[in-house]
Parts: C-alpha cells; structure tokens; sequence
C-alpha cells in the first residue's frame, strides 16, 4: 500500500489525538517531568500535521517547520530541565501546583 | 550718541533694567552698589524726562506721538507700543521720576537696617518702568498694562515685610480690591473697543469728539462710570478706599513713592486723560465729582481720630484724592493735575518725614508716644512744617494755590455746585485740624515715648534715644520742601491752567447745561456765572479758605498745646459718634460682613465642599475605585498555578478553534 494513497484525514486524525493527549497529560498531571513530556507529544502531534500536509501538497515549507520545531524543542528541553533540576534542589519537588510563588 | 539718548522709551525702560539687573544679580552685590544702580538708572530716566520735557515745551505741539511697532493686529484692530507725550503726561512723567528720584535717595538711608535691601530697591524700580508705562502710554491697552503692573509692585511692596501676618495680609486686601476696578476698568475698555474701534488716546478722542454730550445714560456715559470704577479701586475713593490706609504696613517710602505720590493719582490721571469721553458725560461726571467730594469728607473725618502717624497720612492722602476727583468731576481737569503735582510733593514731604520720625525713634507710630520731637529733629520737623502748611492751603505754600483753584471751580464751574464747595472748604478746616493735631502731637509738648522701651514694630531699627536721621534722608525732605513752597506758584494768573489747554478737549458749555436729566439725578443747583467772571468772588472765596486753614491751625493749638486734657474728654463726651469715627465707620466690618464673609462662605461651602470634594475629588476617587474593584476580581486569575494557565490557554484555543469552524459551515 502506498503511502500517499492512505487518506490525509488519518494523519490529521492521529495527529489531533497526539495533541488532545498532550493537552489532557499537561492538565491533569502533577509532576513537572510529566508535564514535559506532554509538550513534546503536543509538539509531535502539530509535527505530523506539517509532515502529513508537506506530504500531499509535495512542498518542502512543512519539513522546514518540523525541523524548525526539533531543533526549538531539543532547545528547551535542554533548559527546562536545567530549570527542573534547580527547582528541585531549592524546593525538594517537582509538584508543579506546590511551585506557584509567582503570583499577586 | 545724542541720538540713543533722545529716544523717549528709554525713560520706562531705564528702571527695567535697573530692577533686572538688582533683581537677578543683587544678592551678591555689596548694598552701596544696589543702591548705586537703583539710582543711576532711576536718576537716568529722571534726567531723560527733563529733556524731553524741554522738547515739548520748546517744539509748541499739543502732543508728541512715537510708536515703536505693533503689539497686537487683528482684524481692524490694532495696539502698538507706542509714547504720547503731552503737557499732562510731561507733568506726570516729571513727578514720578523726580519724586520718584528723591524717595530712592530717601530709601537709601531708610532701609539700610532692613533684610531683603536688594528686592526692595528691584521693586521700586519695577515700579517705576510700570507707572512710566502708564502715563506715557499711547493708548489705552499699554496704559492697563502699567496699570495693573503698579498694582503688582504695590502688592509686592505692602506686603515687603511678608513674616508679618498683617502685611501679608494688607498686601493680598490692596491686591483684591483694585481687581474690582480693573474689572470696571476692562469692560470700559471693551466698550471702548466696540463703539470706537481703537483704543489709541488720539482716535478715541477725535472720535469722542464727533459726539454730542450725552443728556442721558448713553455709551460715553457708560464708559465714563466704568472708568471711574477703575479708578476708585486704583485711587482709593469710596467705596474701594478701604486698602489704602492698609497699604501703611508697607515700609515708608513705599507709602510715600507708591500710596501717596504716584500710584494713587494714576485714577485722576486717566479721568483728565479721558476728559473727551467725561465731558461730555454729564452723568459720569456728576458721579465723579460726588464720589470725590463725599470721599475727601469721610476721609478727613477719620484722620482726625487716628493715632498712628502713617494712618493720619494714609486717610488724608485718601481724602486728597478725593480733592482731585472733585476737581475732575466738575470738569476742572487743570485744577485736579494741579493738585495731583503739589500733593506728590508735600504728601511725599510728609510720608517721608513721618518715616524719618519712626526711624529716629525707633519704630514708634503711634503719635501718642511722640511729642517734643522738635528738639531732637530740627530738619525733620521744620520740613514737615512746611509741608503741613502746605496741604492746608496757607498762602504762599503749594497746596493753597491748587486747593483754592478745585474749590473755585467747584463754586463756579458749569457743572460745579455750591455744596460742592461748602463741603470742600469743611474738608480743608479738617485737614488743617488734623495735620496740625499730628504736628503738635509729634514734635511739640514734651516727649512722652520711653526712651528705651523693646521695639517689636516692622520699622524697628533699634535706636534708644530720639535722633535726628542721616543727611541723605534729609536731602530729600529738604528739598520736597523747596518744592512744597514754590511748587504751586506755576499756577498763579492761571498760568497752569492754559498749560493745560492743549490737552482739554473744549466743549461748549450750553451742550452741557442745558439736560433735565441731572436736575433728575441730583438734588444739588447749578453753578451760576461763567468762570473768571467776578473776581471779587473769587478772592471772597480765597479769603474764605484761609480762613478755615487758620481755624483748623487755631482749633489744633487749643485742643493740644494749650488744653491738651480737653480732646480726650471730648472724644469721652462725643460717645458714640467718636468710636463710629475712629472705628473708621465700620466699613471694614461691613464689608466682611456684607461681602468677604458671604463670599467666603459660599467659597467654602459651595465651590470648596461641593464642587472641589464632592464632584472633582468625587469623580476622581470613583474611578479610582471601580478600577480597584475590578482588578480584585481579576487578580484572583493570576494564581500562581501553571495548569491553571494552561487550562485556560487551551480553551480559549478550543474557543477560537470552534468559532472559526462554526464561521466556517455557515
């Protein structure tokens, strides 16, 4: 089977529920490495729609982006787990609802 | 270099700049160089003067004019900078830089033990450019601008001593109260702007011209009462005199230069000024000279019950002013310059002496706690003599040539009255009373200050015994009293008189007296016979007023050399009338009852605790506070909790995706 013959709407399919996945994970969990990684199966899930769409319109402006966001994610989670690791030592968790001073 | 020196604007400019340069650089400079600059430029301007005095006198014109360009153009309108020099602003200009000169000189001694030398002299110099402003000005405009900037130099003045309560005071009430005649003053002007089109002295006066004498209220009419407001409150007449006796907190030259000498008669100035526009204003007139005649009585009768020094001459210098109105008022303009020029000189003679009496015994005022001064200040006293007989009108002295001129006219003068006159010669047996009362108290009988009591008075210089002032406050006095002898003998076979002619429009006297309109508005006749007619009469009247100067100068003697028990048992005797006088009438009471307390409570109740708290603050606040109010509930949405954000992030997304698709399938 071909690839360009299975239909774009089974990747925008997969790719919605990758992103819905991410967004349920980063709400309902606690642990700030958890929320993480959720942003990186949002980043994915957005990644398969630039791939699948690049794909069918035979363009090169989706692959440009998906590398674009690797290289942007590979990037932040470089700092944010430096971040994690320093909030772990000055507050021993990683309870992300324990770490809100940052408020009125 | 001839030429530079020639230009006639630099008479007010000359003491601009002598108060800039001792108002910006005068705290460092020593206080003889302050001095020396406050005189030269005032003795420059003095000096111009006189020659520009010769040149009109000399060149024969009515009137030289000089405009130095535009002040302000719009539409046909147009104001310039301009000078008129004429015969009645050559004599003012010549007063007010020679007496002007005299009291700086004066000054120099006087205020040597005072703080603040260098604001005083910029003051007085500022002074100086404003009222040279005013009278040398060719137009109406210019003339409001001298105008009110000597009312900025006198309220700065009064109130020089500004620690002290009641000077501040004092300055803020002279302030006010002339703002009440500027008002009349500006709507004059704006009249004058309506019907006339210009507010150049020449155009209004050709156009004036062209008018009949009005026989009832009409424009001329108006503007002549509008004018007189203003000049009430800047001349001190009833009912705005009340800030002038005030001004007395001020130091003593300042009561000499400013409240006796010059700024006072800039009101009698501007009536001769527009004596176009009065004269053919019977009415405004009529008003002129009732307000002149009733204030010079009044004022005399208060300055025979006051016992400050200062306060004697304030009320008489009030009720001069009063004189010179009359004058005005019955159209005898000549005979009110006249006596403008000779009171500058013996009511500045006075003031001064007067200041040398405080100075030489430390700060006293009070006249009670003088007495036998003559042998301590000789000069001082024998001046003040002089300038005593003089304002009450012995021959051959200054004032009894312009005195006995406003009562002649005011017998005889179409538009005079013989009641006119009787007040008149009432109010010079009064003045001669009370200026020989305050002779008699101060320097003869026996001394009855303490001769080292603790001087707390603004004037303190911390003398102990009484002692005669420098020679450079003696100068002037001598020399004001030179001018207080021979000053009126200009006007001896009318001379003065026709000097005057150039500037006195004529209009012809049955215009004039013939308008039922004023047998209407006044109880009082017309004068009968054309002036100069009966000689006889004339020299009646002389010897009538004389007569009274002799019984005032008699009166005094009894009541304090001879009897000096005997006033107070008057004043015991007299009751109720006595503290009526000597509470000046009570118009300061009725005034703040009548007008500054409702005034002031409206102020507070209505614009302050109304206006101001409740609707400005109020509006201000509420704001405020709706702004609070919703950020409280706002905050609450910052909380610190990241998956909070997040939620709320992914449902506005949710939120936007829906729209678009709901957008999308309609």
């Amino acid at each position: 089977m071909n690839v360009n013959e299975i239909p774009i709407s089974y990747y925008l399919l997969l790719s919605a529920f990758l992103f819905a996945c991410g967004v349920t994970g980063f709400l309902i969990k606690r642990n700030i490495i958890t929320l993480f990684m959720s942003i990186e199966l949002m980043l994915n899930g957005v990644n398969l729609s630039f791939i699948a769409f690049a794909t069918r319109l035979g363009t090169l402006d989706g692959h440009i982006f998906v590398f674009f966001v690797m290289v942007v994610a590979a990037a932040e989670a470089a700092v944010g787990l430096a971040i994690i690791i320093s909030v772990y030592r000055t507050r021993e968790t990683l309870n992300v609802d324990r770490v809100n001073l940052l408020k009125l | 270099m001839k030429l530079f020196f020639w230009q006639p604007w630099l008479i007010p400019i000359l003491p601009l700049a002598g108060a800039l340069i001792n108002g910006l650089f005068g705290k460092r400079f020593t206080k003889s160089l302050v001095a020396t600059i406050a005189l030269f430029f005032t003795g420059a301007s003095f000096l111009v003067a006189c020659a520009h005095a010769y040149t009109l006198t000399s060149s024969g014109a009515a009137a030289l004019e000089t405009s130095y360009g535009t002040w302000i153009r719009t539409g046909n309108f147009s104001v310039d900078f301009g000078i008129y020099l004429d015969h009645l602003s050559m004599i003012m200009m010549l007063v007010v830089t020679g007496v002007g000169f005299l009291i700086h000189i004066y000054s120099v001694a006087y205020m040597d033990h005072e703080g603040g030398y260098y604001r005083f002299f910029t003051y007085l110099n500022f002074f100086m450019f404003f009222m040279l402003t005013l009278v040398l000005a060719n137009n109406y405009l210019l003339m409001f601008v001298g105008w009110e900037g000597v009312g900025l130099a006198s309220y700065l003045l009064i109130g020089f001593f500004f620690l002290k309560d009641s000077a501040a005071n004092a300055g803020k009430k002279a302030f006010i109260t002339n703002r009440v005649g500027d008002f009349g003053f500006l709507i004059a002007l704006f009249l004058l702007i309506q019907h006339f089109g210009t507010l150049r002295y020449a155009e209004v006066f050709s156009i004036a011209s062209h008018f009949p004498a009005e026989t009832s209220a009409g424009v001329l009419t108006a503007i002549g009462l509008l004018m007189l407001v203003g000049a009430c409150g800047k001349s001190a007449q009833i009912p705005l005199f009340v800030w002038l006796p005030d001004a007395m907190e001020g130091p003593t030259p300042v009561s000499a230069l400013i409240h006796a000498a010059t700024m006072v008669t800039a009101g009698v100035y501007m009536v001769c000024r527009s004596n176009a526009i009065f004269s053919r204003a019977p009415i405004a007139l009529l008003a002129v000279a009732i307000i002149g005649t009733l204030t010079s009585f009044f004022a005399a009768t208060i300055g025979i019950t006051q016992t400050d020094i200062k306060r004697v001459l304030a009320y008489s210098t009030v009720s001069q002013l009063g004189y010179m109105f009359m004058a005005a008022g019955v159209a005898a303009y000549s005979a009110s310059v006249f006596h403008l020029m000779t009171h500058a000189f013996f009511k500045a003679l006075l003031f001064l002496g007067a200041g040398s009496v405080i100075h030489g015994i430390g700060g006293e005022q009070d006249m009670r706690k003088m007495g036998g001064l003559r042998k301590y200040m000789p000069w001082t006293c024998w001046t003040m003599v002089i300038a005593t007989l003089a304002i009450s009108g012995f021959p051959p002295f200054a004032g009894f040539f312009s005195k006995d001129e406003i009562l002649w006219q005011a017998f005889s003068s179409p538009h005079g009255s013989k009641i006119f006159w009787l007040i008149g010669v009432i109010t010079a047996f009064m003045t001669s009373f009370y200026m020989f009362r305050l002779v008699f108290l101060t320097f003869f009988g026996e001394y009855r200050g303490q001769a080292s009591q603790a001087h707390s008075s603004h004037d303190d210089h911390g003398h102990h015994a009484p002692h005669e002032s420098p020679w450079l406050m003696l100068a002037p006095l001598v020399l004001l009293g030179v001018l207080s002898v021979i000053g009126g003998w200009v006007g001896i076979g009318n001379r003065f008189e026709h000097f005057l002619d150039p500037v006195i429009q004529k209009v012809s006297v049955e215009q004039d007296t013939a308008h039922p309109g004023e047998a209407v508005t006044t109880p009082v006749s017309e004068g009968e016979g054309a002036p100069g007619e009966s000689k006889g009469l004339e020299n009646l009247l002389m010897g009538v007023s004389v007569l009274v100067a002799f019984a005032g100068l008699g009166l005094a003697w009894f009541l304090y050399i001879k009897n000096p028990a005997l006033p107070a048992k008057i004043a015991a005797a007299s009751g109720g009338l006595y503290k009526l006088v000597l509470n000046k009438y009570w118009i300061d009471e009725l005034y703040s009852a009548a007008i500054i307390g409702p005034l002031v409570a409206f102020s507070r109740v209505v614009l302050w605790q109304t206006v101001d708290q409740k609707v400005i603050d109020g509006s201000v606040n509420e704001i405020a506070v709706a702004a609070r109010d919703v950020s409280q509930v706002v905050r609450q949405q910052q909380s610190g909790l990241v998956r909070s954000y997040a939620g709320w992030v992914a449902a506005g997304a949710a939120a936007v995706v829906a729209y678009m698709v709901w957008m999308g399938t309609r």
